[in-house]
């Protein structure tokens, strides 16, 4: 075969994923293993107080003591924590002002990922976080957010800049404790996200992060903390994706919210970390725990997830309805192809008078792909009047691939109302064919009936990112229906 | 436009169509009965190019080409329409936004500029008032939740829009109150042309009275036993298909 030959092979087969690509970066990293002493180390290196230290160390004595979970409906070998580095970061001025002092080599990647780090172009209206293996390397139109008190920026500048705000909220909404990789993250998260907003206000624009893993053997472990104070609102998104390589890498991250009096926080994810090959080599390992505390009367939090990519997606975003009145939302689409697996859900836990859930989930499997559903709905003795409407759809492409479906339900008071529906299809012959018979290609009847499926998800979700969202269902799917 | 030849068919590994012959010229209306089973499904499955249908032998020419090699939506493209007896349901996918992508993907294949969301509008408004189809239709998602007649309008909203050379309309009658049937001959009476042919597939002589038909046939036992004019539905309409297939068999 000669090279033009090899090179458009290769091109052919990584189309499906185009952010396979690497950074030629230097890094600064802590070598492989976690140990206390590492710990230290990174602590060290983020030049931050001893609470959090002692934080992240009683979370790593947390973690030794407790198994993985092996509840979940994936199956994948044995992760090496030891194997690991935990902290690997582009060797650049540590703290650039200004974009002018980023790497131009990281600012090439963003770019060829169409994220907008310039704080004008198409995408304007959105602030980004941009966070490179462990570290933030720029957040956009900060200042003006800080003008109207809102605070968006990289976790380990909140540590420096807010340290009461951290100190006060964090870990209040996902205890250190609260399960194996989150603990795992609690010890060792290196960088994310930190947005305030102060009493009353609206976020005047989209806010979103954006993480990269570019280094190779790391895992990425980042934590954001998002606080809506009385009346305030924000939209936020997160977009993820990494290079294509035959070694799973791990992902552990930490999302917690917390909504006070009135406050609404909606809080969408376009998880398109890379998936692995047709045959299930490489890909990410992502798991993930997200929580929202919807603390105040009437809050409310909006989850609105794609999930397309990943080998593993376990992840579980839920709201903890303690607010009178207050209500969670959860709407996602999940996509499994070739050999990914996913167990996704939420838990809706109804702890106040007068609270409401609505679960919408629309699951696909294609190739050998396994979807499961897996959701709770707790309502507590003390949730009077609490209602919970959960909508589970399935659509399978294929006869090799699978969807489950478990929905857990738990109510402990009799004025409760607690809906779920669930249903299963396949994109029948008769569907196609109606489609081509209009003139629609097959592989555009697919998108447009699998569009249809998702469309009630993708209808929460902020304009520019639901066509994304479209077009990123349509090269997942590429290739899984004949 | 459209010429078959000693057409022999298989549908669920059964022999269906047993040597047809059929010629319909451009601007001819020509109707297909029969009683069921007698293969006319089979043939508009056949001319659209679905799945689970083989031709064992004979020939089909669309403006002279051979039309059997060619994918479902090559044959749409090319201007062949099926109207389906069973309309499918698209959940989640808009009527409009859905004739649209439609529209786009034949105006596509012709070279012709896509129609952005208000042009494509503009049309879809205009012919849905000719129809007198009401536009809350529009919106919704392809088919769920339409009556049995809503789907048959919406197959002929679909045809007046993609405006097909060919339109074959399987058993569009049926199923139909006066006024929907009324709805649906007016659809087809303003689309015929000089360039337009339809093979119109029915069970019952009453849409025939709306449409004028050039030529009457009629199937039995996946061949055509008759052919004729208006006057030859009107007689089965009277003495029904036992007649024709008494007829075909040679005893009384």
């Amino acid at each position: 075969m000669s090279d033009t030959d090899r090179r458009a092979l290769e091109d052919l087969t990584r189309r499906d994923y185009p952010y396979g690509f690497e950074t030629p970066v230097e890094e600064d990293r802590i070598p492989p293993g976690l140990d206390e002493d590492v710990l230290r180390r990174l602590s060290a290196k983020k030049g931050e107080p001893g609470w959090l230290l002692q934080w992240r160390l009683e979370a790593y004595r947390r973690w030794r003591t407790m198994p993985e979970p092996r509840w979940a409906r994936v199956s994948y070998p044995p992760i090496d924590y030891q194997a690991l580095s935990y902290y690997a970061a582009p060797r650049m001025n540590p703290r650039p002002r200004s974009l002018d002092e980023v790497d131009p080599e990281i600012l090439r990647t963003y770019d060829r990922l169409g994220v907008p780090l310039a704080e004008r172009g198409i995408l304007s209206g959105v602030a980004v976080d941009a966070v490179f293996d462990s570290v933030s390397v720029a957040t956009t139109f900060k200042e003006q957010l800080r003008r109207r008190g809102i605070l968006f920026c990289s976790f380990s500048e909140a540590v420096r800049e807010y340290p009461d705000l951290v100190r006060r909220w964090l870990g209040t909404v996902v205890p250190p404790g609260d399960n194996f990789f989150a603990a795992l993250n609690s010890a060792v998260f290196s960088d994310g996200s930190f947005c305030y907003v102060p009493r009353g206000v609206r976020c005047p624009m989209e806010l979103s992060t954006y993480f990269r893993i570019n280094a190779r053997d790391t895992g990425q472990f980042e934590r954001t903390l998002i606080v809506a104070e009385e009346g305030a609102s924000v939209s936020y998104l997160e977009g993820c994706t990494a290079p294509r390589r035959d070694e799973n890498q791990l992902h552990a991250a930490v999302v917690e919210l917390v909504a006070l009096e009135e406050a609404t926080i909606k809080y969408s994810t376009v998880q398109n970390w890379y998936p692995g090959d047709r045959e299930g080599r490489g890909g990410i390992f992502n798991f993930v725990t997200k929580r929202g505390l919807c603390r105040g009367a009437r809050s409310r939090i909006i989850w609105t997830q794609v999930e397309t990519g990943s080998a593993i997606t376990w992840k579980y975003p839920g709201c903890i309805l303690q607010g009178e009145g207050s209500s969670g939302e959860f709407y996602s689409v999940a996509v499994t192809n070739h050999r990914q697996q996913a167990d996704t859900g939420t838990k809706m836990i109804h702890l106040g008078r007068d609270t409401r859930s609505t679960i919408v989930s629309k699951g696909i499997s294609a190739g050998r792909g396994q979807n499961t559903y897996r959701g709770l709905v707790l309502v507590a003795p003390g949730a009077a009047n609490a209602r919970s409407y959960a909508q589970c759809d399935s659509l399978l492409l294929g006869d090799e691939c699978g969807a489950h479906t478990f929905p857990h339900l738990d109510v402990r008071n009799p004025t409760a109302r607690v809906e779920h529906e669930a249903s299963t299809s396949r994109i029948g012959p008769d569907q196609l064919f109606y489609c081509r018979q209009r003139g629609l290609s097959n592989e555009d009847a697919v998108q447009l009936i699998v569009n249809g499926f998702c469309r009630r998800v993708f209808r929460e979700l902020p304009m520019e990112f639901a066509v994304e969202a479209q077009k990123l269902l349509s090269v997942s799917l590429e290739g899984s229906v004949g | 436009m459209l010429e078959i030849r000693n057409l022999h068919a298989d549908a669920g590994g059964k022999p269906v169509l047993k040597g047809l012959h059929l010629r319909v010229r451009a601007g001819e209306v020509h109707a297909l009965m029969g009683p069921n089973g007698s293969g006319k499904s089979t043939l508009a499955h056949v001319l659209a190019g679905r799945d689970g249908v083989t031709v064992t032998t004979g020939e089909v020419l669309y403006d002279g080409r051979d039309l059997l090699p060619m994918s479902p939506e090559e044959r749409a493209r090319a201007g062949i329409f099926l109207g389906f007896q069973y309309p499918v349901e698209i959940p989640g996918v808009g009527n409009s936004y859905f004739l649209k992508s439609s529209l786009n993907a034949l105006r596509r294949h012709r070279g012709l500029p896509e129609l952005d969301a208000q042009e494509f509008l503009q049309i879809l408004r205009e012919k849905a008032r000719l129809l007198r189809m009401d536009e809350s239709l529009l919106g919704r998602p392809v088919n769920e939740g339409f009556s049995g007649g809503e789907k048959k309008r919406n197959e002929i909203l679909q045809m007046a829009v993609l405006e097909p050379r060919l339109a074959i309309l399987d058993e569009t009658d049926s199923g139909l109150d006066i006024d929907a049937l009324r709805v649906v001959a007016d659809g087809i009476n303003h689309l015929r042309s000089n360039d337009r042919s339809f093979l119109l597939i029915t069970h019952f002589p009453r849409l025939l009275e709306h449409v004028t038909p050039d030529q009457v046939h009629v199937l039995s036992d996946g061949r055509l036993v008759r052919s004729g004019g208006l006057e030859l539905a009107r007689e089965l309409e009277q003495k029904g298909y036992s007649w024709i297939e008494g007829g075909a068999g040679g005893s009384p």
